[in-house]
C-alpha cells in the first residue's frame, strides 16, 4: 500500500485500490450467475448513453413552447450526426424500460427482494419510480402533439385529488394550462435534478447490493461457505471473471441496441409515437391518445377502475405493493427453482397479465382483444390478476410445499 | 446436476417463447386493428435509392405544392447533395425568388391566408409520411374525387371533407391513369425522404458499428473462456 509509486501516492490519499478490491477484484459473486444477470449490467450501459447523448442534445436543445419544436426538428435535420444522437437518446430511453423490466423480473424469479436484500430492492424500486419520472418529463421536451396531451392526460390526475387536486394541478403545471412555464420546468427536472437524484440511488443500490452479495439462480448464501481465507468456496473475483463474461453480453447487447436505434428507431410507432411528429397543439385533440408503451401497464389499470380517484389509488397501488415484496413473500426458500407450484403459476400469470395490461394500455377500451371479450374487460381482469399475486403470495409462499436448495451450487461452467 | 441443469434451461426457454410468443401475438391483433381506419390505403412505391425519382417528387413538390406548404427543415442546398440536382439548376428552377441555396424551403404565403382560403392553414410536410405513413399520403394524393356539395368541387376518400382543392386536377386530365400513379409514387417517395432524409447515410453507418461489433465479440468470446475454462 505504501509502495513508492503513483498509485501509493494516491492510496495514502483516497482509497483508490481499497475501493478497487472491495467492489471489483475482491468483490466475490457466485459462479453460477446466468443469462438473467446481464440485464444490471446493460441498465448501466444505457444509463451512460442517455447520460451522453443528453449532454449532447441540452447543447443544442431550446425549452420553450415556441422554439422547443423546431430545435429538435433542428438537431434531426441540421446538427452533424444529430439524428443519430436524437435516436440513441429516444431508443435508448425504451432499451433503458426493456432492460429494467427484464432485471426486475431476475428479482422476482430468484427472490433477489428476499432477506438480506430488502434494502437492494427497495432502491432498486426508487431507481425504477426516478426512471419512470424521468421519461415523463422528458416525454414533454420534444413538444409533439403526444408530448402535450399525454402530459394533459397525466396531469388530469392530479385533478382527482379531492379539494386540493385543482390547486396542485396550477402549481404542478406553473400556468393554469401546460405552456412554456410547464415546459421550462420540465427540462430542468429532467436534465438537472432527476439525473442527479438517479445517479445517487444507482450508487447506494450498487453499495447495498456488494454489502450483503448477490444472490443467484439457486438463491443459495455463498457467504454461508467460506474457506480458510474467509472467501466464498462458491464465490469467484468479480474481476476478472465477470468483468470479462459481462463484457460478451454487452457486446451482444450493443449490437441489439444499435440495430434496432438505426434500423428501426421509431420501432413501429412505440418507440417514437407518430402524432408527435406534429408541433403540440393546445387547440387540437389527436385522434387516440395512449402513452408511450412502457407506461401502458399502469394506464391500463388506471382505465380499469371506473371512478377516477379510485383508479388513480390503483396505479399507485400497483407500483406501491412492488415495494413491500420483501415481506409479502414468506417462502423458507429465494429461488423459484425451489418454491411450489402455486408460486410457479403465480409468477408466470403476473408477468403475462403484466404483458397483457401493456396492450390493453395502448387499445381502444370498446375494442375487441379476443371475440366476446373487450380490451376495457381484459383490462380488468388482468388488474385483478395483477393485485391478486400480491395479496395470495403471503399465505401461498407461506403454505405450500418447497423443495429443499441445495447448501452448495448446482451449476457450474 | 446435468439434469437440472437442463430442466431449467428449458423452463427459462419456456418463458422466454411464452412471452415473445404473446407479444408478438398481440402485436398481431394490434396491427389489424390499426390498418383498419375504414379506409384501404394503396401500398406507396418507396424507394429511397432511385434518385431519378426523388428528383422528379422534388419537382412536382416545388411546381404543384409549395405554392401553400412548406418543407421547413430541407434546406435548398440538400437538393444538391442529397438527391444530386445541380446547384445552377436548383438556383433556377426550384427557388423561385432570391433565396439563399442555404435557405430552408418555405413558402411565402402569409398563415393567416391559408387560413381564410381553405379553413385552415395548410400544414408544414417536412414530416408528414411520418404523423401519417408515406402509404396515407400516396392514397391521399390518388384518392380525390369530384363531390359537388363541396366548396371547390372535390372530395377525398382518405381525408373527407378535406379542405384542399384538387391541385393535380389538370395534370391528372392531361395524363394516362398509370402516369399520374407513377407521378405521385415520386412525390410520396420524396415527402418519405424527407421526412427522414439521413436514413440511408444514419443505415449505413449502422451496417458498419454492426459488423465491428460482430468481429469485437470474436476476441472477447475467447478472453472470457479463457479465464473460465479453469472454474469449475
Amino acid at each position: 500500500m505504501s509502495k513508492n509509486t503513483l498509485m501509493g501516492w494516491v492510496d495514502k490519499r483516497f482509497p483508490a485500490t481499497k475501493m478497487f478490491k472491495e467492489h471489483m477484484s475482491e468483490y466475490y459473486a457466485p459462479k453460477n450467475l446466468n443469462f438473467w444477470y446481464f440485464f444490471g449490467v446493460f441498465s448501466m450501459i444505457v444509463l451512460v448513453n442517455q447520460l451522453l447523448t443528453g449532454i449532447w442534445l441540452t447543447m443544442f436543445y431550446e425549452p420553450s413552447a415556441d422554439g422547443a419544436f423546431d430545435a429538435v426538428q433542428y438537431i434531426m435535420y441540421d446538427v452533424e450526426y444529430g439524428a443519430i444522437l436524437r435516436y440513441l437518446h429516444s431508443t435508448g430511453a425504451s432499451a433503458f424500460f426493456v432492460v429494467v423490466y427484464l432485471h426486475m423480473f431476475r428479482g422476482l424469479m430468484y427472490g433477489s427482494y428476499k432477506p438480506p436484500r430488502e434494502l437492494v430492492w427497495i432502491i432498486g424500486m426508487f431507481i425504477y419510480l426516478v426512471l419512470m419520472a424521468e421519461a415523463f418529463f422528458g416525454y414533454l421536451l420534444p413538444w409533439g402533439q403526444m408530448s402535450y396531451w399525454g402530459a394533459q392526460v397525466i396531469f388530469n390526475l392530479a385533478s382527482a385529488i379531492p379539494v386540493y387536486g385543482a390547486d396542485l394541478l396550477d402549481w404542478v403545471r406553473g400556468d393554469f394550462l401546460i405552456s412554456g412555464a410547464t415546459l421550462n420546468r420540465y427540462f430542468a427536472l429532467h436534465v438537472v435534478a432527476l439525473p442527479v437524484i438517479l445517479l445517487g440511488l444507482v450508487v447506494a443500490h450498487i453499495i447495498a447490493l456488494h454489502e450483503v452479495g448477490s444472490n443467484n439462480p439457486d438463491g443459495v448464501e455463498i457467504k454461508a461457505n467460506k474457506d480458510e481465507n474467509g472467501i466464498p468456496r462458491d464465490g469467484i473475483p468479480f474481476h476478472p471473471y465477470y468483468s470479462v463474461h459481462d463484457l460478451q453480453g454487452i457486446v451482444l447487447f450493443l449490437f441489439v441496441f444499435i440495430a434496432v436505434t438505426f434500423f428501426f428507431p421509431d420501432g413501429g410507432g412505440y418507440f417514437l409515437e407518430k402524432p408527435n411528429f406534429e408541433p403540440a397543439n393546445g387547440l387540437k385533440t389527436p385522434e387516440h391518445i395512449a402513452p408511450v408503451w412502457y407506461f401502458t401497464p399502469f394506464y391500463a389499470i388506471l382505465r380499469a377502475v371506473p371512478d377516477k380517484l379510485l383508479g388513480v389509488v390503483a396505479m399507485g397501488g400497483a407500483i406501491a405493493c412492488l415495494f413491500l415484496l420483501p415481506w409479502l413473500d414468506r417462502s423458507p426458500v429465494k429461488s423459484m427453482r425451489y418454491k411450489g407450484f402455486l408460486s410457479k403459476v403465480g409468477l408466470t400469470v403476473f408477468c403475462v397479465c403484466f404483458v397483457i395490461l401493456g396492450f390493453c394500455g395502448v387499445k381502444s377500451p370498446d375494442a375487441y382483444f379476443l371475440p366476446g371479450l373487450t380490451w376495457k374487460i381484459t383490462g380488468q381482469i388482468c388488474t385483478v390478476l395483477y393485485f391478486l399475486w400480491f395479496i395470495t403470495m403471503p399465505f401461498i409462499s407461506k403454505a405450500e410445499k418447497t423443495t429443499t436448495p441445495p447448501t452448495r451450487l448446482t451449476v457450474s461452467h | 446436476m446435468e439434469k437440472s441443469m437442463k430442466k431449467t434451461l428449458i423452463s427459462k426457454l419456456q418463458v422466454i417463447c411464452g412471452v415473445v410468443g404473446l407479444a408478438f401475438g398481440l402485436a398481431a391483433t394490434q396491427s389489424q386493428a390499426a390498418g383498419g381506419h375504414n379506409v384501404d390505403l394503396q401500398k406507396a412505391p418507396i424507394n429511397l435509392e432511385d434518385k431519378a425519382s426523388l428528383q422528379r417528387g422534388a419537382r412536382l413538390f416545388t411546381d404543384y405544392c409549395m405554392g401553400c406548404h412548406s418543407v421547413n427543415y430541407i434546406r435548398y442546398e440538400r437538393l444538391t447533395t442529397d438527391l444530386s440536382i445541380p446547384e445552377e439548376l436548383v438556383k433556377q428552377e426550384f427557388i423561385f425568388n432570391d433565396k439563399d441555396i442555404f435557405a430552408q424551403m418555405r413558402i411565402s404565403t402569409p398563415a393567416e391566408y391559408g387560413k381564410k382560403w381553405f379553413g385552415t392553414t395548410p400544414p408544414d410536410l417536412t414530416l408528414a409520411t411520418r404523423w401519417r405513413s408515406p402509404d396515407w399520403v400516396y392514397s391521399y394524393l390518388l384518392g380525390f374525387y369530384e363531390d359537388s356539395s363541396r366548396p371547390y368541387g372535390v372530395n377525398n376518400s382518405v381525408f373527407p371533407n378535406v379542405g384542399m382543392p384538387h391541385i393535380m386536377a389538370n395534370m391528372q386530365a392531361s395524363v394516362s391513369d398509370e402516369e399520374f400513379k407513377s407521378a405521385m409514387g415520386d412525390l410520396t417517395n420524396f415527402l418519405t425522404y424527407t421526412a427522414d432524409p439521413d436514413k440511408l447515410e444514419r443505415e449505413n453507418i449502422g451496417r458498419w458499428i454492426l459488423i465491428f461489433l460482430a468481429i469485437l465479440f470474436i476476441p472477447v468470446w475467447f478472453l472470457n473462456r479463457e479465464y473460465w475454462k479453469n472454474v469449475h
